[in-house]
Order: C-alpha cells, then structure tokens, then sequence
C-alpha cells in the first residue's frame, strides 16, 4: 500500500538513503583503489570479481535511487 | 492574503512568524526544511552518479587486465655488455618499451641486479646508491632495498618491479618484468 510521507518524514527517509548510498560509495572508493594496487602489483586474477562487486554496489544504489524519486511521485 | 500564502508555505529558520522577519526575507522567502529536503535528494543523486563512475573505473582496470594478459611475455632483449659495467656502477635502460626506464646495477663482481626506475608511488625516476644499498626516489624519499626492491621508507605501496636477466657470455639480456604487490 502506497502512502504519502509527510514532509518529516520524507526528510527522514532521504536522510537514511543518503547514508546508505555514502557507504555503497565507500566500499567501491575502497574497491576500486585495491583493485588498483593490485592490478599494478601484477595480480590479475583480482579485477573481475571486484567489478562485478562493484556492480552489484551499483545496482542497490541505482535501486535506492528509485526508491527516492517514487518518494516524490504523487499517488 | 499573499502573506498567508508566504506563512504556509514557506518555513523559517527561527519559526518566528512572517512580519517578524527582517525585510529581505518577507521579500524572498526561503523554505529551509524544503530546501534542506532538496540538496539531500540532489546530493544522493551525485553520489549514485559518482558510483556509476566507479563502475566505470572498474571496467577499465579490467580490461586493460585482460588486455595484458592477452599480449604475453615481453621478448628477451640484449640490455648490456658485461665489459661496459664495471662493479659498483649502474646504467640505464628501456625495458620491455622506450617508455619504461629501467636500471641495472652490479654491486658486486658476480652480482647483477635490474629494476624498474619508476618509483611504485607517483612514477618518479628512482636514483641507486650503490655504496648505500638502495634506491632513492628524491620526490617523496622513497627508499627501496637493492637486494630485492622491497620498500624500506617512505611512501611507495608496492616494490620496485624487478626486471629478470640472463647472461650469455658478455651479453646481459632482460627477459621479462616481475610485477609485485610484496617480496
């Protein structure tokens, strides 16, 4: 059942996005400079998991965004 | 009526109500809460933005990945004539590509030794002191063992890539590039 937040409540919910999609972002700043000194140390065998990591990280975001954009969707 | 307008819609940072407020904000009205509401959205729009851009990055590193496994090992190359060495010297040279400086030391009489020039942290050229047994990269001081290229100090995260060779008679050839993440 689809509900309108009020505006407090929607600040809230942003806020919660906002803090789940800051640590998808760390996790792939950290996994993509591990990736980095990795490939640069020779290790190949690290870069494709990492990036289907990575996308993974991509799509929760990209479904976090969702969710943000549906906030302001008039019913 | 246009002030009744102002009072439900916009929201004040002191809650103090409209004709209260100093002139300039009756004149422009500012919904802080809505406005706070907005730059959050807008700024977890940029961060899923800059996401999408590490997706990238990753891709890239993958396929110059795949890309350096597909090109194989660098041919074996004539770098230096033993004569043109003598003990405790070092001389440079271009390895696997012109574009990759390497050195080549000789500490002692049966000793021979090459690594990458390019420091592991920003790519400056690493100096050798031979009499010191190490390497020194004069941008950060840097410090790399001779021995083996491990870091000693300073900032470089990786050692110093070791160039293999092999000797046919006089001849001295590299014949390929040892990356590392440690020794």
């Amino acid at each position: 059942m689809k509900k309108n937040f009020t505006r407090a409540q929607k600040m809230v919910v942003v806020g919660g996005i906002l803090c789940f999609v800051l640590v998808i972002d760390i996790i792939q700043l950290w996994l993509i400079t591990a990736t980095m000194n990795s490939y640069l140390g020779g290790d190949s065998g690290v870069p494709l998991p990492a990036f289907i990591v990575s996308i993974i990280c991509f799509v929760l975001n990209l479904g976090l965004l969702k969710f943000l954009y549906q906030l302001d969707r008039p019913l | 009526m246009v002030d009744q307008d102002r009072n439900y819609s916009s929201k004040t940072p002191d809650d103090k109500p409209a004709p209260e407020q100093p002139q300039w904000r009756q004149d422009f009205p500012i919904d802080v809460p809505q406005e706070n509401y907005v730059s959050r959205r807008e700024f977890t729009k940029f961060l899923v933005l800059i996401s999408g851009a590490f997706v990238f990055g990753q891709g890239w590193i993958t396929w110059e990945n795949w890309r350096r496994g597909r090109r194989g090992a660098p041919p074996m190359t004539k770098i230096a004539s033993l004569d043109t060495l003598p003990v405790g010297g070092s001389l440079v040279f271009y390895y696997p590509s012109a574009n990759e400086p390497c050195l080549l030391v000789r500490p002692d009489e049966k000793t021979l030794l090459a690594y990458s020039q390019k420091c592991t942290h920003l790519s400056c050229a690493v100096i050798p002191e031979v009499d010191k047994n190490r390497f020194y990269c004069p941008c950060h001081h840097g410090l790399f063992a001779m021995d083996d290229g491990r870091v000693l100090a300073g900032p470089p995260p990786r050692p110093l890539p070791k160039i293999t060779l092999q000797i046919n008679g006089n001849d001295i050839y590299a014949t390929g590039v040892e990356l590392r993440t440690t020794t």
